[in-house]
């Protein structure tokens, strides 16, 4: 096997922020012609490494080489002046302008007069070249969030970008549109180009990488892993530092009685339009129904109409034989009825109260913590110290501020409150969205055990491999309405897919 | 080219602990004592040190002055001549007692993020109301407990609804509070205008509601006099009682009640309040009219001190209770101590030629220690950097 040369090379790269050690005496290096992963937990230091070399940060020590030059770079037009471009998480696109508009936002030339068409021709161009089909001429908030991410490719080719840095290109995409972009990113190593792809997805990192480099606590951990036969729990054992179960065993358990039951159910956005049409479901005790989908079809508003935030325009909803409506008592309801908020940290959590505060946000009326008009701040102590110790939360004191939480930790506060009384309908939304392995797994099981113990649970997601590990039933969600539902065993990933997509399933 | 330089970086504290708002107060106070010092000297006066001197011993008294007092306490004699004795201490107090009050209404709106600066008006229609009790409603042969008590509960009726105005058109229609709260000032100064200077309440031409019945107004420590000579022309008075026990219940509500509970999740993140089932319409209306409540009991117990409602009714309590407020950093309990401190300010600058310069003052000191802020959230540190060769031209 020949050497091909070094697209960029990081040496001894020390990036410090207040109280944590980011990176610590990082090195990292991607050839010519490969896409290289970088693979870590949340935290890991993934991010500050590849925003040091897209020119966002500058490091406290060590030095970046490219084409083996030395380089400093002030700021990311820098680097990509060295080619160096970085795609971020989100799109940094403006929606009201049009695709080629994008494309010269932030550039130098033109200085003055702007010839559109010379540019939207380069585009064209650029895009049959790596197979990166998009009108030039559209608007980018008339394209889906796969098109969107082909213009910011786009846009990195055309400022002349060899190295494209990728930061979990693919947590947005359907699973078609992750085969497309995989089917580009193979094309464009073939010309030359080269790619870091950030992830903490392993099955993707097994498919498009070359070599995988791991980082954890900040420090290279495997360098240079080459892809091929490595498999999944190799990469997770290197990322975690210790095995990790991929599945949780799912017991044969018969449904009992119906729990939740939704007829017809309609509700608008926040934006006043419809955003659930016609959604009928059914979960039972000891039930999961996964709802499959991409984000913003209608899985937040239907999670919101079942808690009370958000009122439905017509149809019903039902626990047990209690409407779920404006006349509801939610304070008896609500210690039946747990959720778990899609944005844990907006909406989950109260970020400058104490860990044991944020522990009675959902029982602070009822006693043994209400006492009479006041807090019994013993019981509420009592209360933290048991949830802490029970499920597991690292922190320094129950008095700590929820905000100095990890992610991880946040989410397991968040459980710990919401499930803690045995709900007997258990409503999750993206509980493990952004999640390293390690938490994936722990809520994994903690959902499988209520399941288990008899909760009709209602698990919204766009991981599919979350879906189909954990669900009993599968409902595929596609601008508001239930467009498939079948049986989790033997489900087609491809037809969920197309489904999530917008194509109907076959009768 | 490799060259070794420094630079100042400001970085996010993870940790707040408890003593940087202490220290971030006290600094704002000496900095702003500073800055003021120059606005002094440009004022004509020479010798700003001297001045702060004579503010503080106008304002609080000198330990001499206490030492006198407390000889002629035990001794049962009048203040010996040339001591101030109690003196400047018993002004301060007599000031501190309706900023105090106005500071209390501040700091529970605030803590909901609910801009109230509208606690000047709620207090002048508080005062307005307790006047009203007291001059027209209640016969002067009223005992005085009876009398006051039902002065305090016009006053606190009054502001309440006062403040419940705004807090309702926040709940039902989310109209900014800032300006409702700003306007509605305006709206009470003259309404109090129309009834004392111009309106059914003036005695002839004097735009005053004339001396109210004794029964109306606060009993002084002067009034013990003849048994204790050293308290002869002190005014002090028990409204500062009514401040320190609202201080210690508002306490108690933030930080034990249910309420207060309610009220720290919805000022920290009104999301998660909804999503807990607090109602935020009620908690904006309730937490509204309590501010105006206290606000408007400020006015009753400035009247009541007072012994008169006039053309002169002092306007600008409300807003140095904002001030007091934020330099109490919200804790009730601080807001005692900062109070206090204010008031012995505004006396011991009372007669400060030009008189702006207590205003100017609390102006600076506000300013200061918001800047201040700054230290909660940040560090500075100066580190030293490697510099390496020097980016070449970015060139598309």
């Amino acid at each position: 096997m020949t050497e091909a040369p070094n697209a960029f090379e990081m040496r001894g790269i020390v990036k410090r922020f207040p109280g944590v050690l980011a990176n610590d005496r990082v090195d990292f290096a991607c050839q010519v012609g490969e896409v290289h992963a970088l693979l870590g937990e949340n935290g890991a230091g993934k991010s500050t490494l590849m925003n040091i070399l897209a020119g966002m940060y500058r490091p406290d020590v060590g030095e970046i080489l490219v084409k083996n030059q030395r380089v400093s770079f002030h700021s990311p037009q820098d680097a990509i002046a060295h080619g160096i471009g970085m795609i971020h998480q989100h799109f940094m696109l403006v929606p009201s302008h049009t695709v080629a508009e994008n494309m010269v936002l932030g550039l130098n030339q033109p200085r003055f007069l702007l010839n559109l068409s010379h540019i939207e021709e380069q585009v064209r161009a650029l895009g049959e070249q790596y197979g990166l089909v998009v009108n030039p001429r559209a608007k980018i908030w008339e394209l889906s969030v796969g098109e969107q991410q082909r213009v910011e490719v786009l846009k990195m080719l055309f400022r002349g970008a060899k190295v494209l840095i990728m930061d979990e290109p693919t947590a947005v995409l359907t699973p078609q549109e992750v085969e497309t972009l995989f089917l580009t990113l193979r094309d464009m190593i073939k010309q030359g180009h080269s790619i870091v792809f950030i992830s903490h997805k392993l099955d993707e990192v097994v498919s498009i990488a070359d070599r995988v480099t791991v980082l954890r606590y900040g420090r290279v951990t495997a360098a240079n892993v080459p892809a091929q036969g490595t498999t999944k729990s190799q990469l997770a054992r290197l990322m975690v530092g210790r095995e990790v179960l991929f599945l949780v065993e799912k017991e044969k358990i018969e449904p009992g009685e119906i729990i939740l039951t939704t007829d017809r159910l309609c509700a608008y956005n926040d934006r006043g339009l419809p955003a659930l049409r016609d959604v009928s479901l059914q979960i039972r005790a000891g039930e999961i129904l996964a709802i499959a989908g991409v984000a913003g079809n209608g899985q937040r508003e239907l999670a919101e109409v079942l808690t009370g935030l958000r009122s439905a325009t017509s149809g019903s909803a039902h626990f047990e034989k209690t409407p779920l409506d404006n006349h509801t008592n939610w304070l008896e309801i609500g210690q039946h009825l747990a959720h778990i908020p899609e944005d844990r940290a907006a909406v989950g959590s109260v970020p400058s109260l104490s860990i044991a505060e944020n522990l009675i946000l959902k029982r602070f009326k009822r006693p043994p913590i209400a006492k009479g008009w006041s807090i019994n701040k013993a019981a509420v102590r009592q209360n933290a110290t048991r949830l802490v110790q029970e499920y597991n939360i690292a922190t320094p004191t129950v008095e700590t501020p929820a905000r100095m939480l990890s992610g991880g930790n946040l989410q397991k506060v968040i459980l710990a409150r919401e499930t803690s009384e045995k709900p007997k309908l258990l409503i999750a939304d993206q509980p493990t969205r952004g999640l390293d392995v390690g938490a994936i797994e722990s809520i994994h099981r903690l959902l499988m055990e209520h399941r288990n113990r008899g909760a009709a649970i209602l698990l919204i997601s766009e991981e599919l491999d979350e879906i189909f590990s954990l669900a009993d039933r599968i409902a595929v969600m596609y601008e508001g309405q239930i467009v498939g539902e079948m049986p989790a065993e033997g489900a087609d990933i491809h037809q969920i897919g197309l489904m999530m997509a917008g194509v109907k399933a076959e009768a | 080219m490799n060259l070794l330089s420094r630079r100042i970086r400001i970085e996010a504290r993870l940790d707040n602990p408890g003593w940087i708002g202490v220290v971030s107060s006290i600094l704002g106070i000496v900095l702003a004592l500073i800055v003021g010092g120059f606005v002094l000297r440009a004022a004509g006066a020479n010798d700003p040190i001297g001045t702060y001197q004579e503010i503080f011993k106008e304002g609080f008294g000198t330990p001499a002055d206490w030492q006198a007092g407390i000889t002629a306490l035990l001794a049962n004699t009048d203040c010996p001549k040339g001591s101030l004795c109690f003196g400047p201490l018993s002004d301060t107090l007599v000031k501190a007692s309706p900023i105090l009050l106005t500071a209390l209404a501040c700091i529970i709106a605030f803590r909901m993020k609910l801009w109230n600066i509208g606690a000047d008006g709620q207090m002048f229609m508080g005062a307005w109301a307790a006047t009203g009790v007291a001059v027209f409603l209640l016969p002067p042969t009223t005992d005085r407990p009876v009398m006051l008590a039902a002065m305090a509960l016009a006053g606190i009726l009054a502001g309440l609804l006062y403040g419940a105005i705004p807090g309702f058109l926040k709940a039902r229609l989310n109209i900014n509070e800032i300006i409702t709260t700003l306007m509605l000032n305006y709206i009470a100064y003259k309404w109090m205008e129309y009834f004392v200077v111009v309106g059914p309440w003036s005695i002839g031409d004097f735009e005053s509601t004339g001396k109210f019945p004794a029964a109306a107004s606060w009993p002084r420590l002067t009034e013990l006099s003849d048994r204790i000579p050293v308290l002869s022309g002190l005014t002090v008075h028990p409204g500062i009682f009514l401040g320190i026990v609202a201080a210690i219940l508002l306490a108690w509500i933030l930080y034990r009640s249910r309420w207060g509970y309610e009220i720290r999740v919805i000022g920290n993140n009104p999301k998660a309040a909804r999503y807990a089932g607090i109602s935020l319409r009620r908690n904006i209306i309730l937490v509204m009219g309590l501010s105006g409540a206290l606000a408007g009991l400020a006015g009753m117990n400035e009247v009541a001190a007072l012994r008169e409602l006039n053309g002169r009714f002092q306007r600008g309590f409300g807003f140095t209770g904002v001030i007091i407020a934020w330099l109490a950093r919200l804790n009730p309990l601080a807001a005692i101590l900062v109070a206090f401190l204010f008031g012995g300010l505004i006396v011991g600058t009372q007669l400060i030629q030009p008189q702006g310069i207590a205003s100017m003052l609390q102006g600076v000191i506000l300013f200061v220690v918001v800047g201040t802020e700054l230290l909660f959230h940040y560090r500075v540190r100066v580190e030293k950097i490697e510099q390496v060769t020097a980016a070449p031209e970015a060139s598309p």
